[in-house]
């Protein structure tokens, strides 16, 4: 029931957005968004409803983040070898 | 607690799942006693049954019947299916398919229009395949009575040594002769409840000519092909028989996009579900990379990878080295998710 | 695809970064969600960490932790004629004698919905009453919220059955000798309301409470997080989904439920009843609850059923193995207590995957 997925925006008419999730285009709601969302952007979709506003370069930062813990660990770990 | 009457046939005992062995293994083994005319009978369970036929050659019989809803679909039909499956079944037990039997049971109120758009799709593929259908039989019911039409096919083919699907033996590879997961997941925009329209195009094929260029090319030692339940089923059925284990690489297995979009979609694994026109073929270890490079030069093979092996450890089990680097069981599902595909 | 985290060679690499941190004592760490559990399950994740991290699904899952009274009464409903439209997982649940299948088998009008907007859509179509089983947790509260304060047509209720996750999670550290080390707090509950509902937690209990995201290298990531946070001695609420999650939440979701909904004490089925840790109907929108309108008050219903480990399950202090009932008396086509309904249950999720959970 966590279950949300990606989307990218289609196109918007009013409150809902045509989204293509998977392949599958879908009608979603944006009243539960706070964001404002524009064509070309990406929503995370639950149950037909859009929660929020997603940037695939936010996406990248993740990869950043998870680099960042890793090298901190690595240093760490030759600081100790010395 | 439990409501559910236990003297009845549920629809989950025809779906290919743990359910379904169940009902078999509890009823029709139990009471058919007459089970054999050669070395693979009904106990076996494997995809056909042999005949023990004259000048060391064997004859492989099989048989399926198809109720698949709705009757056309993107990339097949009932017809095509019907065909097509049970040369498959043949194909998998290493036979050449010589000849097919059709017989239909038909709603009265089908439209004759839809009955021939049936039977042409029946007529392109026996021709795809070089098999004839040599006999047959019709019946009509009354209307409500059956759901459109049901087709039985069999199938008579024959060989020198069958293949069945529990020859695997410790550092054979296994390989898939194509994309998983397209038939189920094409049919799943008519699952009740699901309303979604999708491109996905079911992959249903016989498979004869591919699985001969894959003898030829390589020693073989068990075939299946991995209908309902899919290749989760499949595969566990084999290690299962074999009592050896069978360890994948998730990496390796090949996917369609598209599939593996719905599948996230409504949660349902593409392990789980049927393909119609894909094999799964284990070879020892020496051949699989030419089997492979073999089926690659064929249309309906081009997508044909090595996803796994067979091994001592886990014996009965399949495990899944997961794209991230960790390992799980991949276990039979309890029945197909989708309700008439077959 | 854009926003899939699975590549192995930063999988090894973060593995390493939480062997670093680990410490030598047992580590038994706490998620709320059962969508963690399956990419958790589904990646073979726990075969990848050090021995002495136990990871446990809390009560995460919707579905097992709905009082049987709700369920009852939506049996009644469905018994005064009404169409129940429930999410699928819903559907095999047992109450204290009938489960939404077995009224469906006996002819009542239930429907199968994916989103409450499909029950609304219903209920413009037909001239009977409508009732949504509203249940869910706080990801799913504002997609009924929005549809009541859309003006839905007269014949659709909900039956209000939301649940607030922060307080499911104290519940446990309340629980004697549950020694909890630490939380994954749910990704998409958090993209509605923040981090900051996790901070009393920490600052009661001391313990590390990183926000999850839904793939294997977040699942890692997070718990890097939480045994470097265990390492220091230096707990706090950490966002390790920052992609979907920020410190504030979702303002319009969060208004949305405060409009609609206000917290309430609440039962969660095993565990007993938690205060403030559901939503009902505010005064203004009393007309769509379904038990007012059909005047339906059920029974407490029977929770705990004789034999099901699903309460220690549920509460992290038992895993399904240790059920004697699992796999056996109990499984999913045959399920006799509620964490082996549905697919974000904890016992239904071991067993599709050979009866446990690592290798």
């Amino acid at each position: 029931m966590c279950l949300a997925i990606p989307g990218e925006v289609l196109s918007i008419e009013g409150n809902f957005a045509t989204v293509n999730i998977n392949g599958v285009e879908q009608e979603v709601r944006l009243d539960t968004l706070t964001e404002e969302a524009n064509r070309g952007d990406y929503l995370l979709v639950h149950t037909g409803f859009a929660i929020k506003k997603l940037s695939p370069e936010e996406a990248q930062e993740t990869l950043q983040l998870f680099d960042e813990l890793i090298e901190i660990n690595k240093e760490l770990d030759q600081e100790s070898e010395v | 607690m439990n409501k559910n009457a236990q003297d009845k046939v549920k629809i989950i005992h025809g779906a290919g799942g743990r359910a379904m062995d169940q009902l078999i293994s509890d009823h029709i083994l139990n009471i058919f006693t007459n089970k054999s005319a050669g070395k693979i009978g009904l106990d076996e369970l494997d995809d056909g049954a042999t005949i023990d036929g004259t000048e060391g050659k064997t004859v492989v019989l099989t048989t399926d019947s198809h109720l698949v809803k709705p009757l056309f679909f993107p990339g097949g039909d009932i017809g095509r299916l019907a065909v097509s499956g049970t040369i498959n079944d043949l194909a998998v037990m290493g036979a050449k398919p010589l000849a097919l039997t059709s017989s239909l049971i038909i709603e009265e109120g089908l439209k004759l229009s839809e009955l021939d758009r049936i039977l042409s799709s029946m007529e392109k593929t026996c021709h795809e395949a070089g098999v004839p259908i040599i006999t047959g039989d019709t019946k009509v019911m009354e209307k409500n009575d059956i759901d459109k039409i049901v087709i039985n096919t069999a199938g008579v083919g024959i060989t020198n040594v069958p293949t069945t699907d529990s020859g695997l033996r410790p550092g054979n590879k296994v390989i898939v002769t194509g994309t998983i997961g397209d038939h189920g997941m094409a049919l799943m925009q008519y699952r009740e409840g699901l309303s979604f329209k999708s491109k996905l195009e079911s992959d249903i094929a016989p498979l004869n000519n591919l699985l001969e260029l894959a003898q030829d090319s390589g020693e073989i030692t068990a075939m299946k092909d991995p209908t309902r339940g899919g290749l989760a089923a499949a595969l566990n059925e084999m290690a299962t028989k074999s009592n050896l284990g069978i360890t994948l690489k998730e990496k390796s297995i090949p996917i369609k996009e598209p599939v593996l979009g719905i599948s996230e979609l409504i949660g349902i694994s593409p392990y789980n579900v049927a393909n119609e026109g894909k094999a799964i073929v284990v070879t020892n270890a020496e051949s699989a990379n030419n089997v492979v490079n073999e089926l690659q030069k064929n249309e309906l093979g081009k997508d044909a990878r090595i996803i796994g092996e067979i091994t001592e450890e886990w014996p009965g089990k399949v495990i899944m080295e997961t794209e991230v680097g960790g390992r799980r069981f991949l276990d039979a599902p309890l029945g197909d998710p989708v309700p008439r595909i077959c | 695809m854009k926003f899939k985290f699975q590549d192995e060679k930063r999988g090894k690499r973060l593995v390493d970064a939480i062997q670093k941190n680990v410490p030598d004592r047992q580590l038994k760490i706490v998620h709320v969600c059962g969508t963690h559990e399956v990419t958790i399950t589904n990646n073979g994740l726990r075969s990848l960490l050090p021995e002495q991290l136990d990871i446990r699904e809390g009560p995460g899952c919707p579905v097992c932790v709905t009082p049987t009274r709700d369920l009852d009464g939506a049996i009644q409903l469905a018994r005064k004629n009404a169409i129940i439209a429930a999410f699928g997982d819903m559907m095999n649940v047992p109450g204290t004698e009938y489960s939404l299948n077995d009224l469906k088998s006996e002819g009542a009008d239930i429907r199968l919905v994916y989103s409450v907007s499909e029950a609304v859509e219903i209920a413009q179509k037909v001239s009977k009453e409508v009732v949504f089983l509203g249940v869910g947790f706080e990801t799913t509260a504002p997609m009924t919220a929005a549809v009541l304060v859309g003006n839905p047509p007269r014949n659709f209720s909900i039956l209000p059955s939301n649940k607030l996750i922060p307080p499911a999670m104290e519940s446990l550290m309340e629980l004697p000798k549950n020694n909890v080390d630490g939380f994954i707090a749910p990704g998409h509950v958090s993209t509605i309301i923040g981090c900051k509902p996790y901070e009393p937690i920490v600052d009661r209990y001391q313990i590390p409470i990183v926000v999850g995201g839904f793939e294997p290298l977040d699942i890692l990531y997070s718990l890097a997080l939480i045994v470097q946070q265990i390492s220091k001695d230096a707990p706090k609420v950490e966002n390790g989904y920052p992609r979907a999650v920020n410190y504030e939440g979702n303002q319009r979701s969060k208004d949305l439920i405060e409009e609609v909904f206000q917290v309430s004490n609440s039962i969660w089925r095993g565990i007993g009843e938690l205060p403030d840790s559901g939503l009902t109907l505010g005064p203004e929108y009393h007309e769509y609850n379904a038990y007012t309108r059909f005047d339906v008050d059920p029974e407490p219903g029977k929770d705990v059923i004789p034999n099901c480990l699903c309460p220690q399950v549920l509460t992290a202090r038992a895993t399904p193995d240790e059920c004697s009932l699992f796999g056996t008396k109990c499984t999913p086509t045959s399920p006799y207590g509620p964490c082996m309904v549905g697919e974000e249950a904890m016992c239904n999720i071991w067993f599709r995957y050979g009866g446990r959970p690592q290798l």
